[in-house]
């Protein structure tokens, strides 16, 4: 039903989707599976019309639809589940259902009782019957994707496009929208799933296509793309070894940072519960928990950001008091996970600003000095940082708050939503790093493996609280089992 | 029996007792509070029509006084050059059709452009218009304005019916469009374009539909004003502060309301004219007042409303 061919597409020199190829039939699911920035979704949107392919064609029932616009797509009987979307929030449930039963006719004038039927129908059969008069605001998530399920079964298409149907769902949501999916298949449409990996759709999908650097490198049924070797060389990396450190660091001495029964709280809620934890100078520590353990709120509070109880001691004397500004001037820099990049800014530009303070020599030798820490920056100097992909993103994030000379760099899940390989680039940075500068860290990471090769110390913070403190050799035996 | 949905409307609602209020007037007003309506109810059409573009399809037009000018020279100079020999009422008609003409003219390159770049070309074309008016000198009147020879009428209360009967069927033709399924799709444009034309619409025909529809009664009102007035000229017709005011007066009356935009329309022209004696301090004031209204309820004064009801 659905056949594309050579699609390509460049966003000015970043080339998202390379000379893909893959068809779906009818009653057929296909799976169309990559880590972050891998061209997926760029692929998506260019067979609905969203994007137009820079070259390559997009067959549907074996007319060429690549460059048309997405209501010409939409007429000929594909349809898109959106992941987010701006639903109408002043209208209710049943009235943003019937927008997308409304033709696209301007004599549209009367509402009429035969949408209202079909779109009572369409809502019973994705489960909002109950809900129909609430808006949008008022809904649950799972309800919120519903919706969305909902407006693409009005438009009765025969090819469904679906982006990331379980993101962010509970277990037994994802087992009913993964029946409302396969109900498509059923009817004889045809269906393609976008989605990261392979293992959250394999029970669903009939074939996979796996991408990566907007590139196909495998595809056939679940099982075969998750035996195939590209594909577990992408996901898994390579082995994550202890990366061996030349000169130790200082083991006694003074703490450069030194927290003290620090306590946060939410309104009534303790985010950090009297954590107490030092990082010498030279040292890289990391601060390992699961999502919501405290590690954000912990660095938020050394730098200012959130008003605490107990005592943050910087180089000796107590930066209560201080501007989170005056902080960072002090030498803590954190590079928080959400990355803050300047999104219409220029890699230079962002870096640039991040150095500000430097003398214009100096600011020279530190961008080059980073550009050979993170090469693939060299590239995209001229790059608006909006445009990067997810791991040039972070890598972006980390050289601009080295800009700044920290003495103290706080590193908040360097890690967070990135693909295993891109993993292994930002790893061998920390290394080298780690390697070249006498600069101290403060790891937060979720992902153990990650983080365990270049600490010199780990902490452990479970639901606010410190759970264990080492060195890294003794935590498979004595934190391991805890902590996954 | 209950009451039929449009009549729980709360806008519809505020709309009727607005017109039964208005019906009242004439029987109590004096001909100067008569007169003041009269172009309160005219700028009310002018809000509306904003409303429309601005509250349902989400774009920001800065420029209502394009249409609105273009209607009001194009009905004034037919009149100046062909009166007596054409009615009044055909010259009204072209004014309004000049609108729309030079509506899609500014818009169908204007809607290419996304986000802010629509409202620049919108308000661009503000001051063309006001420029080719003084170029024009010898057909538009220039800076002193242009006089047409026909009036509606002399009675300040036939004048006062004639106009509040307009606002009464531009509101109920416009609130009725903003209801309608096109309004559902014209919301739905304006706050996701990319979904929406995923689901099948043509996004820039939708819109292009309601910029005309904004510039026809835009048009229509601009014309029938000048023949109110018996004058037509920049300060009152083309001026961007005449503009200002009225995307001021939607906003104040309530975003994607339409019938919001009439009340703050009327709202905004009569406390002007209540603090008159205060001199330059008035303007102030009520801007003052839209300020804090704009800042404090962005849902405006329907609202305000609204909102109270709701906590009942």
């Amino acid at each position: 039903m659905l056949e594309v061919e050579q699609l390509t597409k460049r966003f000015g020199g970043l080339v998202a989707v390379k000379n893909l190829g893959f068809s779906v039939r009818g009653g057929e699911i296909l799976g169309l599976i990559g880590p972050n920035g891998s061209g997926k979704s760029t692929a998506m949107r260019c067979v609905m019309g969203v994007d137009a392919p820079t070259a390559g064609a997009v067959r549907f029932e074996g007319r060429d639809i690549a460059g048309l616009p997405s209501h010409k797509v939409s007429r000929l009987g594909v349809g898109l589940v959106f992941q987010h979307s701006r639903p109408l929030n002043r209208q209710t449930v049943l009235e943003n259902i019937k927008v997308a039963l409304i033709p696209d006719r301007l004599g549209m004038l009367l509402h009429s009782a035969e949408i209202d039927d079909r779109a009572r129908a369409i809502a019973e059969r994705v489960g909002l019957g109950a809900v129909l008069d609430r808006k949008p605001p008022t809904l649950a998530f799972a309800d919120l994707r519903r919706m969305e399920l909902a407006k693409a079964i009005a438009q009765h298409p025969k090819l469904v496009l679906v982006d990331e149907p379980f993101a962010g769902l509970t277990a037994t949501e994802v087992a009913a929208f993964s029946e409302l999916i396969a109900e498509f298949r059923a009817e004889g449409r045809a269906v393609l799933l976008v989605d990261h990996n392979v293992k959250s759709v394999a029970a669903l999908v009939d074939r996979a296509v796996a991408m990566y650097l907007g590139e196909k490198i495998a595809e056939g049924t679940a099982a075969e793309v998750m035996r195939d070797e590209t594909v577990r060389r992408v996901y898994l990396g390579g082995a994550l070894v202890r990366a061996a450190r030349d000169a130790a660091p200082a083991a006694h001495g003074a703490p450069l940072l030194e927290v003290r029964d620090v306590e946060v709280r939410y309104g009534k809620a303790l985010a950090v519960q009297g954590v107490s934890l030092h990082v010498r100078e030279g040292e890289f520590v990391a601060l390992v928990g699961l999502n919501g353990a405290g590690k954000t709120t912990l660095f938020n509070a050394i730098s200012g950001l959130v008003r605490h109880n107990g005592e943050v001691r910087w180089a000796g004397a107590p930066l209560e008091g201080l501007t989170p500004a005056a902080i960072a001037r002090g030498g803590i820099v954190q590079c928080p996970e959400t990355r803050e990049l300047f999104g219409d800014m220029t890699v230079r530009e962002n870096l640039e600003l991040g150095g500000h303070r430097l003398e214009p020599t100096a600011l020279a030798e530190r961008l080059d000095w980073l550009f050979d820490l993170f090469p693939i920056l060299r590239e995209r100097t001229g790059q608006v940082a909006r445009t990067l992909s997810g791991g040039e993103q972070q890598m972006l994030a980390i050289a601009r708050a080295l800009m700044m000379e920290p003495r103290l760099l706080i590193l908040d899940e360097p890690t967070l939503g990135l693909a295993p390989v891109i993993l292994e680039t930002l790893s061998n940075a920390l290394h080298r790093l780690r390697g070249s500068t006498r600069l101290t860290v403060l790891l937060g990471e979720q992902n153990v493996t990650f983080a365990l090769p270049h600490a010199d110390r780990l902490y452990v913070i479970d639901h606010g609280r410190l759970a264990w403190e080492g060195e890294p050799d003794r935590f498979e035996t004595e934190a391991a089992d805890a902590y996954l | 029996m209950a009451p039929p949905s449009w009549l729980r409307s709360r806008p519809v609602v505020a709309g009727l007792v607005i017109l039964a209020l208005g019906a009242c007037v004439p029987l109590v007003g004096s001909g100067y509070v008569l007169g003041l309506l009269t172009v309160a109810f005219y700028t009310a059409v002018f809000a509306m029509a904003w409303d429309l573009l601005f509250g349902f399809a989400g774009e920001v037009n800065f420029g209502p006084t394009f249409l609105i000018g273009l209607g009001a020279y194009t009905a004034g100079i037919l009149d100046a050059r062909l009166a007596p020999n054409v009615s009044l009422w055909l010259c009204v008609l072209a004014g309004a059709a000049a609108a729309v003409i030079g509506g899609v003219v500014l818009a169908l390159p204007a809607l290419r452009v996304r986000g802010p770049y629509f409202g620049l070309t919108t308000l661009v074309a503000v001051l063309m218009l006001q420029n080719m008016v003084v170029v024009f000198a010898d057909l538009t009147g220039g800076e002193i304005g242009l006089s047409v020879p026909d009036v509606m009428s002399v009675s300040a209360t036939a004048n006062y019916w004639i106009a509040f009967g307009f606002m009464a069927v531009s509101g109920a033709i416009l609130y009725g469009l903003s209801r309608s399924p096109i309004g559902l799709v014209l919301q739905a444009s304006g706050q996701d374009p990319v979904q929406a034309g995923a689901l099948g619409f043509n996004v820039t025909k939708h819109k292009l539909f309601a910029f005309v529809v904004s510039a026809f009664f835009s048009g229509l009102a601009g014309a029938l004003m000048v023949f109110y007035m018996g004058t037509a000229s920049v300060g009152t017709f083309v001026d961007i502060s005449v503009g200002v005011q009225i995307i001021v007066a939607a906003v104040l009356g309530g975003r994607r309301t339409v019938i919001g935009a009439a009340i703050g329309a009327v709202f905004l022209i009569a406390m002007g004219e209540a603090l008159r004696p205060l001199g330059e301090l008035a303007t102030l004031i009520v801007s003052l007042l839209a300020l804090l209204v704009v800042l404090f309820f962005p849902d405006g004064i329907l609202g305000m409303l609204q909102g109270r009801s709701r906590r009942d």
